[in-house]
């Protein structure tokens, strides 16, 4: 259809702009908010008028944060963390994901069924008796309690297995009878084939373990051992009712917390976008 | 099974020029003799590789789902508080026979309703609205979509900090903005009465860029050629989006509708950060109400019972609304 540019396509141009103008002002703003403020030396954080723009330039907030406070061993717990989840999920899900596409084995499709009604399940169902678990093989307050309960997922399985279903079967054949083992396919053809759903999957991972604050605040018990996400929400509940807290230390915190996602995102930006729509095409 | 069978068999017939006739006497003997469950088992064309394939995900899918589903399961029957396993007696029914008069887990049940009711309909129409603008073809849409997708991957615990500040009935930028026109805010997230509003409304600010994305891909999905013919036919905008946008998007609303009910229903992060339940249990929702009857109260059998109710409860709203759907689409084909 071509669009010419009659008085009426312009004005609701116009207003389309208007609309997104407005919406990203709503989405920016406190993002804006938090950066100022967490250049702001405590106590002067509140003026009137708000002030929305970075005034002052004072990094002392972040200093304290890696000098006084333990942010640096949350950023690298949260770091190591993440990286075995990512991993874990990326090696397991694939391997299951290759035998549910591609091989022909007993009860091959029973199973896949069990796996997907996984999914439906809540996770408070599972909570409590998994930190039970958890509990009892000794893992609380350790970095495997914090990861082996998130290196795979059923999630994961089937976003890999859609995609290793679209690679034409004539590849994994023609290996065959060149005498390629199950292993090589999947390795040499498979994985490098599917490079951008395992970007998409790696993404969504990184995103999920980064942020999840659940799972550690039960099993990250003492300081060391906290993410930057559970540090930050107990540097953010300790002042007591009559004590004001330290906003522009929070506020620098946050700018911690959220800097790695942010930037994973924007490089990324594809394949998040791609997964999100993906999930919402299986439904 | 059927491919390696194609596989040999065409490597058999390599000479012959003619695919391989799928008629049965030539592909297949004419008596198969029963293989029992072993010997199918063990047969050529069970790729028993696969079994390998998938043992690191079936060992983490039973350690770390089933087993804790069961064991949830039979921790529901029992008196379990602190301190030792051994010490909780089986109390068959109890657990949910106290349930069902307890105000406190029924109340923590409507809050997590009304917080539902707030957050779902609200940010389904608040993204479409965005979608809508989105799929017009205008410049800079990248850049749009990237702004509005910064509070989807940011952290619960940042996003309550920035709003805890934002939201602040003296000092905060919301109230002052308010107070430019003249309106006095409330006191947001400090008010009984306002502040599940509040948590939804800043639910709704952190989702909308997903819910959007998934509202985009449906809205692509459908021909343009159908506003073209409407347009020819004299259909105006409005009416081409009540009569042909709004019903072929039914498949994204409908998954939008379910995905978001059941994820509300379990809402649980932004109360931790926000209010812990407060002020006077206003925001108390059930899986906070429930982390706390197991992690701060230590009862761990009730808080399994809970859970079970819970879940029950959303897998019924979940039927209701999958059996809603196919009575429509019966009625309309």
């Amino acid at each position: 259809m071509v669009v010419h540019n009659t008085p009426m396509v312009i004005v609701t141009r116009l207003f389309g702009y208007l609309v997104l103008l407005v919406v990203a002002g709503m989405m920016v703003v406190p993002f804006m908010w938090m950066v100022s403020t967490s250049l702001k030396a405590p106590g002067t954080e509140f003026s009137y008028p708000p002030q929305i723009l970075p005034t002052q330039f004072n990094l002392t907030n972040y200093q304290t944060l890696f000098n006084n406070l333990p942010f640096g061993r949350y950023f690298l717990n949260t770091l190591f963390i993440t990286a075995m989840t990512v991993a874990g999920q990326l090696v397991i899900c694939s391997l299951a994901a290759y035998g549910f596409a591609r091989l022909n084995f007993m009860g091959r499709d029973t199973i896949f069924v069990l796996y997907l009604t996984t999914m439906m399940i809540p996770f408070q169902i599972t909570l409590i008796p998994l930190y039970l678990i958890v509990s009892q093989l000794g893992w609380v307050n350790t970095y495997q309690g914090l990861i082996v309960p998130g290196i795979s997922s059923a999630f994961g399985i089937f976003l890999l297995r859609q995609s290793f279903l679209n690679i034409p079967r004539d590849y994994q054949d023609a290996a065959r009878i060149d005498g390629a083992s199950e292993w090589g396919i999947f390795w040499r053809i498979f994985l490098p084939l599917n490079g951008p759903t395992l970007a998409t999957l790696g993404v969504f991972a990184f995103m999920g373990t980064w942020t999840d604050l659940i799972w550690p605040l039960l099993i990250a018990r003492s300081e060391e051992m906290r993410t930057l996400e559970l540090g930050l929400a107990y540097f953010n509940a300790r002042p007591n009712a009559f004590l004001q807290p330290n906003w522009p230390l929070l506020m620098a915190g946050s700018v911690v917390v959220m800097l790695p996602v942010l930037i994973i995102y924007i490089i990324a930006q594809r394949y998040f976008v791609q997964g999100i729509a993906l999930s919402g095409v299986k439904g | 099974m059927y491919d390696r069978v194609e596989n040999q068999t065409m490597l058999q017939d390599s000479a012959a020029t003619a695919p391989p006739a799928p008629s049965p006497s030539a592909s297949q003997p004419l008596f198969v003799p029963r293989k029992n469950l072993w010997q199918r088992f063990w047969s050529r064309s069970n790729e028993r590789i696969g079994y390998l394939f998938i043992l690191p995900s079936l060992v983490h899918i039973i350690a770390f789902l089933f087993i804790p589903l069961v064991f949830s399961f039979f921790l529901s029957f029992r008196d379990w508080t602190r301190p030792s396993f051994q010490d909780a007696p089986y109390i068959g029914l109890g657990n949910y026979e106290f349930l069902m008069g307890d105000n406190r887990f029924w109340q923590a049940i409507s809050n997590s309703i009304y917080y539902t009711v707030l957050a779902v309909p609200m940010g389904m129409a608040f993204s479409l609205v965005i979608a809508l603008v989105m799929n017009q073809k205008l410049k800079g849409v990248n850049l749009f979509r990237t702004l509005f997708f910064m509070p989807v991957v940011s952290s619960w615990v940042a996003v309550s900090i920035i709003w805890l500040t934002l939201l602040d009935p003296n000092v905060g930028i919301v109230n002052y903005v308010l107070g430019l026109f003249g309106i006095s805010g409330p006191n947001w997230l400090g008010d009984p009465r306002s502040a599940m509003p509040s948590i939804a409304l800043i639910a709704i600010w952190k989702g909308a860029g997903f819910n959007m994305v998934i509202w985009l891909a449906g809205l692509q999905s459908i021909p343009q050629e159908l506003y073209e013919a409407a347009a020819i036919d004299g259909a105006n905008r409005w009416q081409s989006f009540w009569r042909i946008t709004l019903p072929l998007l039914a498949p994204t609303t409908f998954f939008l509708a379910v995905t978001g009910i059941i994820g509300s229903l379990q809402v649980f992060t932004p109360v931790y950060v926000l209010t812990r339940g407060g002020p006077l249990d206003s925001t108390n929702t059930a899986v906070f109400h429930i982390y706390r009857r197991a992690f701060q109260e230590f009862d761990f059998g009730y808080a399994s019972a809970q859970s079970w109710v819970l879940f029950a409860i959303i897998f019924a709203v979940t039927v209701i609304q999958v059996g809603l759907r196919r009575r429509r689409e019966e009625i309309q084909y």
